[in-house]
């Protein structure tokens, strides 16, 4: 029971934060994460964080636009074929305005649900909303939390770190 | 940079050079004050007027389900339509409530993409405009189909009757357009809207409420890893939806530019009805920001700025749009196809004429007040304009749908189509859907951005571009 997530420092503006993240990533902590009520340029670059959500997409794109084709030439043409006054039945541009939507839905639905689950939400429970300062994050308090599963966590020694970064407080987060 | 720095609280409302205000944001905002304006209306009871409004909405949602379950009880009987005028009410309204829609995402998605940060206040609005809009316009060709308990005939499945939807058709076309875009959008706003529904979770005190946003905000925690992969997927879901506001409307335009009938076939009509689309909307999107942005409190966030640039929007898809009235009877004349010059002669000074200069009066010649910026910067009047706008792009519509297909190629053919109560009570009983479900928007989601409100308080130069 006695376990902790980690330790989170609350800053006042996103500069601070910035700064504190650049210090942090500095000083090799990487299993920590910033908390801010938008989204602040530059911070997930500060502690290192990668997006592989452009290519997600692009790859639903093209699912969805090839299939889309691939559906109505079976359909129009192998399926159901209507001979119409001896009008080819792989009529390709007819076919392109579909092909469209369809790549247009695919790659969209792959943003929605690949960014929630690359984020893994829905996640009604998290260690971090056992702080009653939390809240602010969704307000107007920015927040560093280095978690305790970083290899160069130390309770002692982390806590000095932070301070030095003149937060306004500095909190133990329990798992 | 060099400059001296003022004080934002001296500069009360300056204007450019060229006569519009230039401040986003009323001087003296906080993370705080937008916290408490925006994020607390959904948390408070709702004021008189939005009971008012709700209630008016509703009655005329009511009279929509009255027509609506009388249409399903008939059949398309009991509307106007017969042949000639095959398309009434519905397509008409179809392709209003579809181009309605077009504003939203224009504003949210193109303006994303360009960098215009005068969307901010406006565009959580403008996006529920275009899902409320998209879900009026999709019933519309549904309730036309004679039998719609089969509409799912439109989709491809494999079926037991052995059958496939005809892929050459513009009208399966619109099924994939209409139902891509309403996904895309509705997407689009909930992914937006997550991070604001954690901020009224936050600021929630009664635990129903805390329940309720908390379950929608899916456990959002403002965490920099997840603000990353929101913006990318959000800014990808932009640039996805900006193809979509030109390819949706020219989608609908194929559905008459592909048939025979004179007055349908024409080329111009793709562009035509995408700046049509996007004229229109920006004008329903104006006749619901000024009420709320009066009733809310909330000028200091939806300042005169953006009503000015709204109108000038507005002005210029105007112009495209009366551009468009021109080639048409330009290329009338200019055929020389009888046919075509009769529809032309027959539109203006035929027996639906004075439909036609209504229209003229409506989209160009009022319109052609907003050059003059006293009135773009004027709520009330620029809220008359867009109400002239609004009335003249059905009109349009009812124009197109109308008076071509009443008098076409044979004589013989030709009959007058007079609208009866049953399609009034479906086009006013939409407006009711409509403006039911932007009410209860109003009052249960944050309608501004407030997360991209901060960006503007953290950062104060973003919001002062001339």
């Amino acid at each position: 029971m006695n376990k902790t997530y980690g330790l989170v420092a609350e800053f006042s503006t996103h500069e601070a934060l910035i700064h504190a993240a650049e210090e942090a990533y500095a000083a090799g902590f990487r299993k920590m994460d910033g908390y801010a009520p938008f989204a602040v340029e530059g911070l997930a670059e500060a502690l290192g964080k990668k997006n592989r959500i452009p290519l997600l997409v692009l790859v639903g794109g093209v699912v969805g636009g090839v299939g889309g084709y691939f559906m109505e030439w079976y359909a129009s043409a192998i399926s159901y074929p209507i001979n119409i006054g001896g009008r080819p039945l792989h009529s390709w541009p007819a076919f392109i305005p579909i092909t469209f939507e369809l790549s247009v839905l695919c790659a969209g639905l792959t943003a929605f649900f690949g960014s929630l689950a690359l984020n893994g939400l829905p996640r009604p429970y998290h260690p971090l909303f056992h702080i009653p300062e939390f809240d602010r994050a969704s307000q107007d308090r920015f927040f560093l939390c280095i978690e305790a599963k970083d290899p160069k966590y130390h309770e002692k020694q982390t806590r000095d770190f932070l301070a030095a970064l003149q937060p306004l407080s500095i909190k133990e987060v329990p798992e | 940079m060099s400059e001296p720095e003022v004080k934002s609280s001296t500069l009360i409302s300056p204007v450019s050079p060229l006569g519009y205000p230039t401040n986003l944001l009323a001087p003296g905002q906080t993370y705080e004050t937008v916290n408490t304006t925006i994020a607390d209306i959904p948390l408070r009871r709702a004021p008189g007027p939005w009971w008012v409004g709700f209630i008016i909405a509703f009655l005329l949602l009511l009279m929509f389900l009255v027509a609506v379950t009388w249409l399903f009880i008939k059949g398309v009987g009991i509307w106007g339509v017969n042949i000639p005028v095959a398309w009434g009410f519905a397509i008409v309204n179809f392709v209003w409530w579809v181009g309605i829609a077009h504003a939203g995402t224009f504003i949210s998605a193109i303006l994303l993409l360009l960098f215009q940060p005068w969307r901010t206040a406006i565009n959580r609005f403008t996006e529920a405009m275009t899902l409320f809009a998209v879900c009026c316009a999709g019933l519309m060709p549904l309730l036309h189909l004679g039998r719609p308990w089969v509409f799912y005939w439109l989709v491809p499945y494999p079926d037991t009757m052995r059958l496939w939807p005809q892929f050459r058709s513009p009208l399966v076309w619109d099924v994939f357009a209409v139902g891509t875009y309403f996904t895309i959008s509705l997407l689009f706003w909930y992914l937006g809207l997550i991070p604001d529904l954690a901020t009224v979770r936050d600021r929630a005190k009664k635990l129903w409420q805390k329940k309720l946003y908390g379950f929608f905000a899916l456990g959002w925690r403002n965490s920099a890893a997840h603000w990353q992969r929101h913006q990318i997927a959000y800014l990808l879901l932009a640039g996805l939806a900006t193809p979509l506001v030109l390819s949706v409307h020219s989608v609908v335009s194929f559905d008459f530019a592909v048939a025979i009938v004179p007055g349908w076939h024409s080329t111009i009509f793709p562009p035509y009805f995408v700046a049509g689309a996007i004229y229109s909307g920006f004008a329903m999107a104006l006749n619901i920001i000024i009420p709320v942005r009066k009733i809310y409190h909330l000028e200091h966030l939806i300042t005169e700025r953006y009503l000015n640039n709204m109108a000038n929007i507005m002005l210029v898809t105007g112009m495209i749009v009366a551009y468009g009235y021109f080639i048409e009877a330009f290329m009338a004349w200019y055929s020389g196809d009888i046919f075509e010059i009769y529809m032309m002669m027959n539109r203006a000074f035929g027996p639906y004429g004075w439909v036609f200069w209504l229209l003229m009066l409506c989209n160009v010649l009022v319109p052609q007040t907003l050059w003059s910026a006293r009135i773009r910067r004027n709520p009330l009047l620029l809220f008359m304009v867009a109400l002239f706008i609004n009335v003249g792009m059905w009109i349009e519509r009812f124009v197109i749908v109308v008076t071509s297909l009443h008098r076409d190629y044979s004589p013989s053919m030709w009959a007058m189509f007079y609208p009866t109560k049953w399609d009034w009570m479906t086009l006013f009983g939409s407006v009711g859907l409509f403006l039911t479900l932007l009410f209860l928007f109003i009052k249960f989601v944050p309608m501004i951005s407030i997360s991209e409100t901060r960006e503007l308080v953290a950062e104060p130069e973003k919001a002062t571009t001339p």
